[in-house]
């Protein structure tokens, strides 16, 4: 039965590689069919992942995770152990990866209509699920670098899609080299476990970890891998200081954002902390916590005055990946994963709204022959609530979402992150309480930024011609808009729409043990679990097969309390009412502004220029970056650059001068001395034979004689 | 005066100083072998010298016998050259066969 799901598995990660060789291969041939194709390839994936994911959540709840694992070849006497497995997160997001790679590929179908490498788009989402889904099955560190290399390199290809702009290769290129540097930590990290662990496996690497050895003898050590790997994660999920590519990453097609840069890869760097939450110490987590808050924090408050649709919608997202990470961070694992993914339908939703927009944009633009605006610029926009009454309807949704107002999943796991990082900061004291006042301030601004984006674009009267002549796109648009929206909703989630706590969701998604030795540890984090208990719960679910953890799961909540999650609770009603307030205060504000405009925009930001400017130009971190980063790594090419000229290139030229002058010299030492020694001794062995010959007179009379005088000396000295 | 030892050596003596003469001075090439065959019959006479008067008895004649079967065949090969050196200078002269000369 396991062994059906682990093959189900496998076909369901293969199958979005047969559609991207089918269209690498086949596409110009198969033109406009490559779309359709694409599309009931991942049709069919996705009814594989409802199927695995509904056998290992509801069949198969027992066990933590279901999974193979095989010996992949030797290095000596290092067995490189690698496999695929299922455990709970896993199986959730293989529905979340693959329904909205569905819905991506049936809106890109119509988006992408008329594009000249239309059938390559969809061979790169192919491509893209494929090595997305390998993540998310992945069991051991090695395959999960693998595929996220893989991840790194369709982000690349779609990214630059349209090459041909100068700034979607750019970006494409920043995304890259921005997640190289976060991939080189992790594969740090990854080298630091394997040299200590001898094993690539998540299990072997944990259970290491739990029997109180230590990298290097020390836990420093353990903390330092584990922010190694958590490097890896900031710069798939485009954390701080590592956000910067992601807003550029807009560049690519508008449902590769709704994929790639909302829903999936850069959340694959929240799944990756929650895969290994287990091995992460106090120090590590409390890194990660102040990351995912400044995430959290400055983007949002960039996202204010941006104009660009996709840029508010990019740095929303951004902002939204610190709350999950920070969310990791104080601990609160199962609200951080629960935000991922109700972030994931509301942001491809956000996404393809905008995608839907910016298309009807294009179309009118196309219509009126104006090849010169912006069709990204909310400025332009406007009044769209009318001429595009479904993209408007779905968009308010999700948009509540994000914001996290009630009967919403937004409002579940964002009031979840809150009152899980309230109730750390009570815990842990004194300066932690940064973090909720920080998660606090930037709800309120999304809360305030998405509602500007909504009464900018659609409300009011149109602000162009442009915007005038929109209309509503076609079903293929509008239906994956309304399935994300439905999805958006809280019933799919909790069956009561103020605490998702007592929803399939929290209860399929628990916390797992930590690994780490009681010491390097927050005591909130340590399970109260008396050990009797553990190992009587261990016993009762042995029976499973061989290689199959028994999960340490909420069934037995009561052996398995921790303090963080009691804590929670506690600050559960305070934290949804503060939420409630900052959200309505942002959204008020926002109407206040642009709709009625109590408070005059312009006069704002006249008086806060500077701030205003600030926000505009993202903080100036790209010019930071190039005012250090690369102006630094460019000074050091120039540096050495001189060098090599002056330097390197000095001593070659000396060297082969000093060479040459003592050629010269052994050349003329060659010439005379040597030739000559040779030559003197050919000389005079000449001059002596040709003195010498002339007894060899040939008659041989004469060589009697001399013969003849030798043996007359010859006597005369013997005898 | 009896005739001893001594009379015998005396006439090889002379017999192989005429030898080596003839050999040295003579020009044509028969002549020197002619000397040659002096020198060998001094050899073969002191051979029986002290054959007669020393104590070698008759191993002093079966040298001689083996001188006397070594200048026949030395005969034979050097009148083949003779013959040779002839055919290729028409003449035996041999202080002018000087060809080896350095």
């Amino acid at each position: 039965m396991t062994q059906d799901v682990m093959l189900l598995s496998i076909i369901l990660l293969l199958v979005p590689m047969l559609s991207f060789l089918i269209n690498i291969f086949f596409g110009d041939k198969l033109g406009r069919l490559s779309g359709i194709v694409g599309t009931t390839i991942l049709g069919i994936d996705l009814g594989l992942a409802i199927v695995v994911a509904f056998t290992k959540l509801v069949s198969h709840a027992d066990l933590f995770i279901i999974q193979n694992k095989i010996e992949w070849f030797n290095i000596g006497s290092i067995k490189i152990v690698v496999g695929f497995g299922v455990d709970n997160i896993a199986a959730i997001m293989l529905v979340v990866v693959t329904l909205i790679s569905f819905l991506v590929h049936l809106f890109s179908t119509v988006y992408m209509e008329g594009d000249r490498r239309f059938p390559k788009f969809f061979a790169y989402l192919g491509l893209f699920t494929f090595s997305m889904l390998g993540i998310v099955l992945a069991n051991n560190f090695l395959i999960m670098y693998i595929f996220w290399e893989l991840v790194g390199i369709s982000s690349y290809l779609l990214i630059g899609f349209w090459y041909e702009k100068k700034s979607a290769s750019d970006a494409s290129k920043k995304a890259f080299i921005t997640n190289r540097i976060g991939d080189l930590g992790f594969f740090i990290g990854i080298m630091i476990l394997f040299m200590t662990y001898g094993s690539f496996m998540f299990e072997d690497v944990f259970a290491g970890i739990s029997s109180g050895l230590m990298p290097f003898n020390s836990s420093t050590m353990l903390t330092l891998a584990g922010i190694g790997i958590f490097m890896g994660a900031m710069g798939k999920s485009a954390q701080w200081p590592l956000h910067v590519w992601l807003p550029d990453a807009m560049e690519g097609p508008t449902p590769v954002s709704a994929l790639i840069h909302a829903a999936t890869m850069v959340a694959a760097g929240v799944y990756l902390v929650a895969k290994v939450f287990a091995m992460f110490t106090a120090d590590a987590l409390t890194f990660i916590a102040i990351i995912g808050t400044i995430t959290a924090f400055i983007p949002a408050t960039i996202a204010l005055t941006q104009t660009d649709f996709k840029k508010v919608l990019a740095y929303s997202t951004v902002s939204q990946l610190g709350f999950m990470i920070m969310s990791m961070g104080v601990g609160g694992y199962t609200n951080g994963f629960f935000h991922l993914v109700t972030h994931a339908w509301f942001k491809a939703g956000l996404f393809l709204a905008s995608g839907s927009v910016i298309h009807a944009m294009h179309h009118a633009m196309h219509h009126m022959k104006d090849h010169h605006s912006d069709p990204q610029d909310i400025n332009n926009m406007g009044g769209l609530k009318h001429t595009m009454p479904w993209t408007y309807r779905t968009f308010l949704v999700v948009t509540l979402a994000l914001s996290g107002i009630p009967l919403t999943s937004g409002f579940l796991s964002k009031d979840g992150i809150l009152a899980g990082t309230l109730a750390y900061a009570n815990l842990t004291g004194g300066w932690h309480w940064i973090i909720p006042i920080m998660g606090f301030a930037s709800a309120g601004m999304t809360a305030f930024y998405m509602f500007r984006l909504t009464i900018v674009a659609f409300h009011g009267e149109p602000k162009t011609e442009i915007a005038k002549h929109t209309h509503e796109n076609k079903a293929q648009i509008v239906l994956p808009l309304v399935i994300l929206t439905v999805l958006s909703f809280w019933f799919f989630y909790s069956p009561n729409p103020i605490d998702a706590s007592k929803g399939w969701f929290h209860a399929s998604v628990t916390q797992p043990q930590t690994a780490v030795p009681a010491a390097y540890q927050w005591d909130f984090l340590i399970s109260e679990k008396a050990a009797p208990a553990a190992s009587q719960h261990l016993s009762e679910s042995s029976h499973g097969e061989t290689g199959q953890i028994a999960e340490a799961g909420s069934h037995s909540t009561g052996h398995y309390l921790n303090k963080l999650q009691e804590e929670t609770h506690h600050f559960h009603l305070l934290a949804m009412i503060l939420s409630l307030l900052i959200a309505g205060t942002g959204i008020a504000f926002a109407f206040a502004i642009y709709q009625f405009k109590v408070i005059s925009a312009d006069n704002l930001e006249a008086r806060f220029k500077a701030l205003h400017n600030f926000s505009l130009q993202k903080w100036f971190f790209d010019e930071l970056y190039k005012a250090t980063v690369i102006a630094g790594i460019l000074g050091i090419s120039k540096a050495l650059s001189w060098f090599d000229t002056y330097v390197v290139d000095g001593i070659v030229n000396a060297s082969a001068y000093l060479t040459r002058g003592y050629g010269k010299f052994v050349g003329l030492f060659d010439n005379i001395v040597i030739d000559g020694a040779v030559n003197l001794t050919a000389n005079t062995t000449g001059y002596l034979g040709s003195k010498i010959r002339k007894i060899q007179t040939g008659q041989v009379q004469s060589y009697v004689v001399f013969v003849l005088l030798g043996l007359l000396i010859i006597l005369y000295f013997f005898i | 005066m009896e005739i001893g030892l001594t009379h015998y050596l005396f006439i090889s003596a002379i017999l192989f100083s005429l030898g080596l003469y003839g050999i040295i001075t003579r020009k044509h090439a028969i002549m020197v072998l002619m000397g040659l065959e002096l020198v060998l019959n001094a050899a073969n006479i002191n051979f029986i010298a002290f054959a007669r008067f020393g104590g070698m008895n008759i191993e002093g004649h079966i040298a001689a016998i083996f001188v006397i079967i070594l200048a026949a065949a030395e005969a034979a090969v050097a009148l083949a050259i003779v013959l040779n050196i002839y055919q290729n200078f028409r003449h035996v002269n041999i202080d002018e066969v000087d060809n080896l000369k350095g």
